[in-house]
């Protein structure tokens, strides 16, 4: 049920409907555009009703973010509050590159003008440079959403995440695979752009990648002068210490930012699809891709605020440079909409999206099973 | 200098105290404080987001790069004016960061306008002679009527800025600048002519002369003439009369109402213009016949205000009209009513893009002047200097873009 039952033969679509293995349905060539046009009327009143309390918010979540980073350093200097200042400066860190850097590089702010605040200009608490992360991300990811073979966060070029990404040996160390990506996540994020991947199977050149180097390099640099030397070396005899604080509040932040996105891409029902099936495709065709492709995560208000809103990741993307605040606002309507045109909307507490994913990784370890 | 209306001076009290008043005051610890926090230590602490998104939780006027201000007074200039706009001049503080400015630049005004959010950034010349960091310097601007959708900066900071309110500044730019030494007298003669609001940098320079002047005196022969709606529409008026009266090798001309710029007058006032080093600022129409009467000649510095293009017509059913000019590259071309990156490819550009459909913002590029419209919300905006992504924006009438 997660192959694309579009894909299929007329015989098996039937059966698989039948057998009710999946709520999805094709939309008609009526209906794609009628979804196109529901989702736009919700994206334009968003729009033209962004304003104060958007940019209220941002800003006061900017200013805890820093809060509880300034706060979180401080406290190294008191060797009993180091679990409070380890605590602290992962919240900063997952503040900074979810509900703030993630979001505002993508755009959600742009429309206020400010600087600080600016796709352009944004860069986050972590060694991947936004530069190369807007491209694979901003580009890639959100256009050709669960594309097989054009949206390179399907697996990340490392993981075996859909069935038709064809069974080879290597993949039996999908679990082990996994568990480096989530403790190494913001080095995985960094060298995503790399394409390893398509190098050794012949279809990048190293000298592809020479470009991106010197940007790569200095965002590292910085990134590991500032938490492994800097730092560490201000505290004076807590220098191993505070090193290590730091390197636990990046390891933190890695593991919830891995599982937060895993659980809007990869459970159980999240559904991929061909080349063939995209080209040309059109805006209705965009949403309704993109609200199979992604699942939501259900929970409270501080949740969502943790997760940077993309335990909507639904409504994300569909509405990719919407703030991220307003998706909860918006996501009865769009479950609504999804309702009506029989199309399955993915959500479930972190719990079962979790389990949903773990079991996948290590289902699909192994070869199908005919 | 000018009749005040509303006269505002920032309260005396307004340093504030705690640690904001320790960093900001000018005593040892201020001053180290601040030389901490501008240090390469500070800057590689606070790295990827720079000292100053820090300094400015604790209080906006601290910076180590970027400039800001902090009005200190707003007073109007032609309080009897009662059918043309407001004008008024407004004092600022700038941050320490501010590195001065020669007289003719202008600074780029950034502010958050209530109600929208939207920081908008317009340039207003300096209006004050030539400027040291530290000192305070004053924009006299003329208020420009809100439009639909479409807030005005100068109505906002003739009418509403007060004392106290902070507001984002850029350092000074511009080459529109008196390039003489003032304190050095001289034969050779200088000539302003400037008409409406382009009296601003004319105004700094002409101050500067005779402030650093050798007593009180320009030390030159300085011939300012001035074109402007009507007399009581006249700003820095009783500023002028006294420039005028005193003895100090300036000649002011002042013309009002109807009384447009001709070539045969100019020449009576000053008979050698063609070669008489010469600034010229205002509206279009006086620099087009001011541009005329120079014939060519490198005596001639002009400054344009940039108008904001009326928007011919809109609606996504109006045929496409005006000009798409690509100003960077410098190829243009009549305006197809496609988006601006589909123009541009098909000029044999190729812009930095993505996604095509408006969600990656690969392609933001700045919009210098001209009105768009987005192609998916249908919305329309006229503001100049603005980030646009050009794969979902199709010009309406004239447009260029920084590409």
């Amino acid at each position: 049920m997660t192959a694309a039952p579009l894909s299929h033969d007329s015989y098996a679509e039937q059966l698989t409907e039948q057998l009710d293995l999946t709520e999805t349905r094709r939309l008609t060539e009526d209906e794609l555009p009628r979804l196109g046009e529901e989702l736009d009327a919700i994206r334009q009143r968003v729009l033209a009703d962004l304003g104060e309390t958007d940019a209220a918010y941002i800003r006061k979540v900017v200013k805890w973010q820093r809060t509880f980073e300034v706060v979180g350093r401080a406290l190294f200097y008191l060797p009993p509050a180091w679990p409070l200042a380890v605590a602290s400066l992962s919240v900063s860190k997952i503040l900074d590159n979810m509900e703030i850097g993630h979001n505002v590089m993508h755009g959600q702010y742009d429309w206020m003008g400010d600087p600080g605040l600016s796709s352009r200009m944004y860069e986050w608490d972590n060694v991947c440079p936004s530069e190369q992360w807007k491209y694979s991300h901003n580009y890639l990811h959100h256009t050709f959403t669960n594309i097989l073979g054009k949206d390179r966060d399907i697996g990340y070029g490392i993981l075996r995440m859909d069935e038709d990404q064809p069974w080879r040996p290597y993949y039996l160390g999908n679990p082990v695979y996994a568990f480096l990506l989530m403790v190494l996540f913001e080095w995985g994020v960094a060298v995503h752009d790399l394409e390893v991947d398509n190098i050794i199977s012949g279809q990048r050149s190293m000298a592809d990648n020479k470009p991106l180097y010197p940007g790569l390099l200095r965002k590292i640099r910085r990134q590991a002068v500032k938490d492994y030397l800097l730092f560490p070396a201000l505290t004076g005899p807590l220098f191993p210490l505070t090193f290590v604080g730091n390197a636990t509040a990046n390891l933190i932040r890695n593991i919830w930012a891995f599982n937060i996105i895993f659980c809007g891409h990869f459970p159980a029902g999240v559904e991929t699809f061909s080349q063939e099936e995209c080209e040309n495709e059109s805006r209705g065709h965009w949403y309704y891709r993109q609200v199979l492709g992604s699942a939501n995560i259900s929970g409270g208000k501080l949740f969502h605020i943790m997760s940077g809103n993309l335990s909507h990741q639904i409504e994300h993307h569909l509405f990719p440079d919407l703030p991220a605040k307003r998706y909860p606002e918006i996501a009865p309507e769009v479950r609504d909409i999804c309702e009506r045109y029989g199309i399955s909307y993915n959500t479930g507490p972190l719990r079962k999206q979790l389990a949903s994913v773990a079991k996948k990784i290590c289902r699909l370890a192994l070869p199908d099973k005919d | 200098m000018s009749t005040t209306t509303r006269p505002a001076e920032a309260p005396a009290s307004s340093r504030a105290i705690g640690l904001a008043g320790l960093l900001l005051g000018d005593h040892p610890v201020g001053r180290l404080g601040r030389a901490a926090a501008g240090s390469r230590l500070a800057a590689a602490l606070a790295t990827p987001h720079g000292v100053d998104r820090y300094l400015e939780i604790i209080d906006p006027m601290l910076a180590v790069a970027e400039v800001r201000a902090r009005v200190v007074s707003v007073v109007r200039e032609n309080p009897d004016a009662d059918d043309s706009a407001p004008v008024a001049t407004i004092t600022l503080q700038p941050t320490a960061t501010w590195r001065g400015h020669r007289a003719g630049q202008y600074v780029q005004v950034g502010v958050d306008l209530p109600g929208s959010a939207r920081r908008l950034t317009r340039c207003f010349s300096v209006s004050s002679a030539a400027s040291v960091p530290g000192e305070t310097i004053t924009l006299t601007i003329r208020a420009h009527e809100d439009r639909p959708g479409h807030p005005s900066v100068s109505r906002f900071l003739v009418e509403d800025a007060r004392p106290g309110q902070v507001v984002h500044l850029s350092q000074a730019q511009g080459d529109f600048t008196l390039d003489q030494s003032p304190a050095t007298p001289t034969a050779i003669p200088l000539l302003f002519v400037t008409g409406g609001s382009g009296i601003t940098p004319a105004m700094s320079m002409l101050r500067t002369l005779l402030r650093d002047g050798y007593e009180q005196r320009a030390g030159r022969k300085v011939t300012f003439v001035h074109y402007a709606r009507s007399a009581e529409d006249q700003i820095f008026a009783a500023e002028l009369a006294q420039i005028a009266a005193t003895d100090n090798d300036v000649d002011v001309h002042l013309r009002h109402g109807d009384h447009v710029f001709s070539e045969f007058e100019l020449r009576r006032l000053v008979p050698d213009f063609r070669r008489t080093d010469t600034w010229a600022c205002g509206p279009a129409g006086l620099m087009e016949l001011v541009t005329e009467a120079y014939d060519g000649s490198s005596a001639l510095r002009t400054e344009f205000f940039k108008v904001g293009t009326a928007t011919a017509r809109s609606g996504t059913d109006a045929p496409a009209e005006g000009t798409v000019t690509f100003a960077r590259d410098g190829r243009s071309a009549a305006n197809t009513g496609a988006s601006l990156l589909e123009q541009a490819e098909a000029l044999g550009l190729r812009p930095e893009h993505g996604c095509r459909m408006g969600i990656c913002f690969s392609c933001t590029a700045r919009k210098t002047e001209g009105t768009v419209r987005n192609v998916v919300t249908g919305e329309e905006s006229s503001l100049p200097d603005e980030d646009v992504r050009i794969c979902v924006s199709a010009p309406v009438g004239d447009c260029s873009v920084d590409l």
